[in-house]
């Protein structure tokens, strides 16, 4: 990235999980710089993930899909595994801020999704609507958290650390527009090559209006755990849907009421 | 809602807490609906038993906000529901698209509202006026009065169905499958709040002129709620997410015996006639207490098998 950080401008990363080695370094420098503690190490008997999961002390995680086919394959046409590092999607239309009930989080002068702790109340309303499992609700202070796309040091006209410490470049911090130009090259050049599965994940709208943190993936989003367009809604979709049923019941209701109170002479 | 709907979300383990505000909020949003239409449209003779909902109204809106409060991961910040503490953009917070937002609203105003009806219920009751809802010496007569009490009972049936819709309003497995669940809430929180005041009538005896007209009001809900449960199920399974209520199986059945037990009741066997003699109403009663204690089981039990099964 070498153009400097303006307020006011679309920042995010470009993830190409095709040249992802698993080495975790995004996860250490991200700890390091946000200082996470990191919860008690757990042997999850899970590949070579203990990590677990996208959660308060995890702001990075190195997904491992096992994605190794049972039959031995021709010498050259192996796979192994899918290899992906997940962080918070800084949403366009952001299922967490739909439903945030103290406005606790917010959209920062770098287009990015970032929670105020000292707004936060703990009410978890968006751990139920992040469709990604980012947020988790720190124990020790009650409120919840996630990546901030390092706004501190964005403001300091720094690049995130995950992506400063990303040795393959897999992680690339920079401009929205830059970064889907880049994501566009490369994703042409995988199919030239003959990967025909190589497909760019919220790089266009259709998920959730577009990702500020998008994807180059090498199988369907859901291998990743990842909704798929059809599936990418946010909460607020349910609500008139929700309201009408809710009234057309109380409208029956009160129907009821009138019909079994009315008045009578005898009861 | 989707058809074989896909979900990656983490559960907000929203459990006990929760489960008794969902409860407790049903039980007093529809005791206030159920006791301004027994003002409004029933009997002279049924002001007593409107009284009674509107005393069950407040008493168990009481608990809703300690239970909400105790929920939260910073308890001393319920505040930030309803204020806007971001540095720079003071004010209120109302996000209309976020019923969490929308109810914290409707909870403090309705609250206001069933405050308000159950002191003006107290002062007449010490009063000793007679239960007539007639008369100039009501402190909240007239138009004004029963304006206030509709106005009340619009936002007491909001109250009573938002936490349902709350729920839906997510990405999560089955709650966000469905749009049936505020509806569901709501029948089922006027299902319990029918049985609530039948079985508060126990403790006052003119309020037994409405006993009929609940149990036949309750078993209106019933069928409401019946009908809504199959609608909920239909979505679910369209959705695929469906067999996760299997292992909250006994809660789904303890449920479907509160819907059942008014239906029952309401044929007919438990009116009250004004010509029935005491043997009548002893056994009425008794009946009242067993129907009343599982239409309240079912209540919970419903909203306890919504909240588990998709955490
Ligand atoms: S990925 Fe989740 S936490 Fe991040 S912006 Fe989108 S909805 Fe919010
Ligand atoms: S937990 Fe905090 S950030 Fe999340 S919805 Fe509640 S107040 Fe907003």
């Amino acid at each position: 990235m070498a153009s400097a950080i303006k307020p006011g401008e679309s920042y995010g990363f470009f993830t190409d999980t095709s040249i992802c080695i698993g080495c975790k370094a995004c996860e250490v420098a991200c700890k390091e710089w946000n200082q996470l503690e990191g919860n008690d190490p757990k042997f999850l008997a899970d590949s070579f993930d203990n990590t677990g999961q996208l959660d308060d002390q995890n702001w990075r995680h190195v997904k491992f899909i096992d994605n190794v086919p049972d039959q031995s394959v021709d010498a050259g046409n192996g796979k192994a595994w899918l290899m992906m590092s997940d962080v918070c999607k800084h949403c366009k239309h952001a299922s967490c801020m739909d439903v945030c009930p103290t406005g606790a989080i917010i959209r920062t002068e770098f287009n990015s999704v970032f929670i105020q702790q000292d707004a936060c109340n703990g009410c978890r309303n968006c751990i139920a609507a992040c469709p990604y499992s980012v947020i988790a609700i720190n124990p020790k202070t009650g409120t919840a958290h996630k990546c901030t796309l390092c706004y501190d040091r964005l403001q300091d006209g720094l690049q995130p650390a995950c992506a400063k410490a990303c040795p393959t470049q897999s992680i690339q911090f920079g401009p929205l527009a830059e970064l889907q130009q880049a994501a566009d090259v490369r994703l042409a050049a995988l199919h030239s090559q003959g990967v025909t599965q190589a497909e760019l994940y919220g790089r266009d709208d259709k998920v959730y209006g577009g990702l500020n943190a998008f994807f180059l993936l090498m199988d369907k989003p859901e291998a990743y755990g990842l909704p798929n367009a059809d599936n990418a809604g946010l909460p607020s979709r349910n609500d008139l849907g929700g309201y009408i049923a809710a009234l057309i019941t109380a409208v029956l209701g009160t129907i009821a009421g009138i019909v079994a109170f009315r008045r009578r002479g005898t009861s | 809602m989707y058809l074989a709907a896909e979900h990656f979300v983490r559960a907000p383990q929203w459990t006990w807490y929760i489960l008794g505000y969902f409860f407790f909020a049903g039980l007093s949003g529809g005791s206030y609906a159920l006791a301004t239409l027994l003002r409004l449209v029933g009997d002279a003779r049924d002001e007593a038993a409107a009284r009674i909902g509107f005393y069950a109204s407040f008493l168990t809106l009481l608990v809703c906000p300690v239970l909400l409060t105790a929920d939260l991961g910073v308890w001393t910040r319920f505040w930030h529901m309803l204020v806007n503490v971001t540095p720079g953009d003071p004010g209120l917070n109302f996000t209309y698209g976020s019923p969490m937002s929308v109810g914290a609203w409707v909870l403090f105003v309705f609250g206001l509202f069933a405050a308000v009806s159950a002191l003006e219920a107290f002062v007449l009751d010490r009063r000793g006026r007679s239960t007539s809802s007639a008369g100039p010496a009501r402190p909240l007569g007239g138009v004004l009065g029963r304006g206030f009490n509709i106005a009340g009972g619009i936002l007491a049936l909001f109250f009573a169905s938002y936490t349902g819709v709350l729920l839906s309003v997510s990405n999560q497995p089955i709650w966000s499958d469905t749009w049936m669940l505020g509806g569901l809430f709501l029948a089922s929180g006027l299902s319990g709040s029918a049985a609530l005041i039948a079985l508060l009538t126990r403790y006052r005896a003119d309020a037994v002129f409405s006993l009929g007209r609940l149990n036949e009001a309750d078993g209106y809900f019933s069928i409401l709620e019946l009908v809504l449960l199959v609608a909920f199920f239909i979505t679910i399974v369209a959705a695929g997410t469906a067999s996760l209520t299997l292992p909250w199986f006994p809660l789904w059945v303890l449920a479907l015996v509160g819907i059942a037990s008014p239906l029952v009741a309401a044929r007919g066997h438990m009116r009250i006639r004004p010509a029935g003699g005491s043997a009548v109403i002893a056994r009425a009663g008794t009946d009242t207490l067993v129907v009343s204690v599982l239409v309240l089981l079912g209540v919970l039990a419903l909203r306890a098998a919504v909240i588990f099964s998709a955490q």
